[in-house]
């Protein structure tokens, strides 16, 4: 399983990239083979405020369509709007060219809450979801 | 309470298979790719374990009439050999069950009826016996499985020692080799062609292994319930409990050319039928399409100018129109194709058609001159 050294993770599957202020986010691997087949993102708007463990896009698989929650709380900054017309991006890299939003935190110490990339791999062993 | 198991689970696990409840079944519902085993149907060859589904056997002097009194269908109009898509109703016409009706003999039939519905259907059939005829749940100790795609009549035609490409759609035809009651027909749930395989457990794992191996030249891949759903959603095939259920009628539903209406035999739901002929229904299942945006699913509401006028029944993404597209049912005024409608997904309203159904349709002519 693909776990990125230079990211940070959330308990519910998301990635966190920090650029200064700012993280971009999307969802790993592991949730990635668990959706399969991507078929329809939900993006936030440009400017919405987000509190984390939020529910804040919105992923689809043929099957069900599942709730990405923000990693901390902040203002959206940008959207990938390639998985508008391409969402099977996420399948094909999630941690790249599939990533979904970038967030400015309002509160730098809640980075402080998401799990080093040895944490978020003992999670995936321990089999919690 | 624990899961019931099909005679291939093993294989399904060995296969990483992931695995889902399906009416209280362990059942696969991919094993690589809901798209990719889709695609591979429609292309090649998929492999289906549809085991959970019921096998009755309807048996006896009076087993056509007692069939014909159930069924919408006309049965004398069934051959010995022939198959019959068809509906049972209780007495407010609502659909107890969809199933298909096998002629083995005159006096005998195999009835193929949905595991949800299977124990219900039992007791129904059971208790409106009337003169020399027994029904006879024999699904223990037996599978059932489903060759479908444009390669299955030629990988079949090798493997069983029947005659299968002579075989006729909706043609049933028994596998001599095989146990007991062991039989083929040229059914399916794709919309596209294909064969179901109805056979005792032992002959189900050897004919699974037999078709899979002959992926090489066939492409011959296990495809599970996912697929089936969307195969059978882009064909316009209904799903029972979820397109259709006990108060549904079958005009309603768009199944008015299942019911023989004029048939000389009286069958249970025929009154309120007669009558919904002449005034007409209230609500009809149509076939809907969004251009892009999310997938509809079963509950979101359909609106027309803020009224909700229908409810999406069934969903998904069609990899054929490369769209999201549903069946709903919607108020008869507004179930001409080409009606625009929204539909509410997460509180947001989102433009949808009324479209004919099927949203996929086999190309029988190409079927025809195939060459082998």
């Amino acid at each position: 399983m693909k776990i990125p050294e230079d990211l940070l993770y959330t308990k519910s599957h998301e990635w966190a990239k920090r650029d200064g202020q700012k993280i971009q986010v999307g969802i790993t691997q592991h949730a990635q083979e668990e959706l399969r087949d991507v078929v329809f993102v939900e993006l936030p708007e440009i400017g919405k405020t987000v509190k984390a463990g939020e529910p804040v896009a919105v992923v689809e698989s043929v099957k069900a369509a599942f709730d990405i929650y923000a990693p901390v709380s902040g203002t959206v900054s940008a959207v990938n709007e390639g998985l508008t017309t391409t969402p099977q991006l996420i399948n094909d890299d999630c941690y790249t060219t599939g990533w979904m939003y970038t967030l400015e935190f309002s509160d730098e110490a809640e980075l402080g809450n998401l799990l080093s990339p040895a944490a978020y791999a003992e999670q995936l062993k321990s089999g919690a979801a | 309470m624990s899961l019931n198991r099909t005679a291939l689970y093993q294989k399904h696990r060995d296969l990483n298979a992931k695995m889902t409840d399906f009416n209280g079944w362990e059942m696969p519902l991919y094993y690589t790719s809901i798209l990719e085993e889709h695609q591979n149907v429609r292309e090649h060859l998929g492999v289906f374990d549809t085991s959970h589904m019921g096998q009755f056997v309807v048996e006896g002097n009076d087993a056509q009439s007692f069939l014909n009194r159930l069924m919408v269908s006309d049965v004398t109009q069934v051959p010995v050999g022939r198959a019959c898509y068809t509906l049972m109703l209780n007495e407010r016409g609502g659909i107890i069950d969809d199933l298909i009706i096998y002629r083995l003999g005159e006096t005998v039939f195999m009835v193929v009826v949905n595991c949800g519905t299977r124990a219900g259907d039992l007791e129904w059939m059971q208790q409106h016996v009337q003169g020399d005829v027994s029904v006879k749940d024999i699904s223990q100790g037996r599978s059932l499985l489903a060759v479908q795609g444009p390669n299955a009549d030629r990988v079949l035609e090798q493997l069983l020692d029947t005659k299968v490409s002579g075989l006729g759609r909706f043609e049933v035809a028994p596998i001599r080799t095989m146990g007991s009651m062991s039989c083929i027909a040229r059914t399916g749930y794709t919309g596209g062609d294909g064969f179901e395989l109805f056979v005792p457990d032992k002959d189900a794992m050897k004919l699974w292994d037999m078709i899979l191996n002959t992926a090489d030249i066939s492409g011959a891949a296990p495809t599970g319930l996912g697929a089936r759903d969307t195969l059978r959603l882009e064909a316009g095939l209904r799903l029972y409990g979820s397109d259709m259920d006990q108060d549904t009628t079958p005009y309603e539903a768009g199944l008015g050319w299942t019911v023989a209406i004029q048939k000389e035999a009286e069958f249970i739901g025929k009154s309120v039928l007669v009558k919904q002929k002449e005034q007409g229904v209230k609500r009809k299942l149509v076939g809907l399409q969004l251009d892009r945006g999310p997938v509809p699913r079963h509950g979101c509401a359909l609106l027309k100018d803020d009224r909700t006028i229908g409810t999406i029944t069934s969903g998904t993404f069609s990899p054929a129109l490369k769209r999201p597209v549903g069946m709903g049912y919607v108020e008869t005024e507004y179930a001409t194709p080409g009606t625009v409608l929204s539909v509410e997904v997460r509180n947001q309203k989102h433009a949808v058609e009324v479209v004919k159904l099927p949203f996929w349709k086999l190309n029988t002519a190409k079927l025809e001159t195939k060459t082998l």
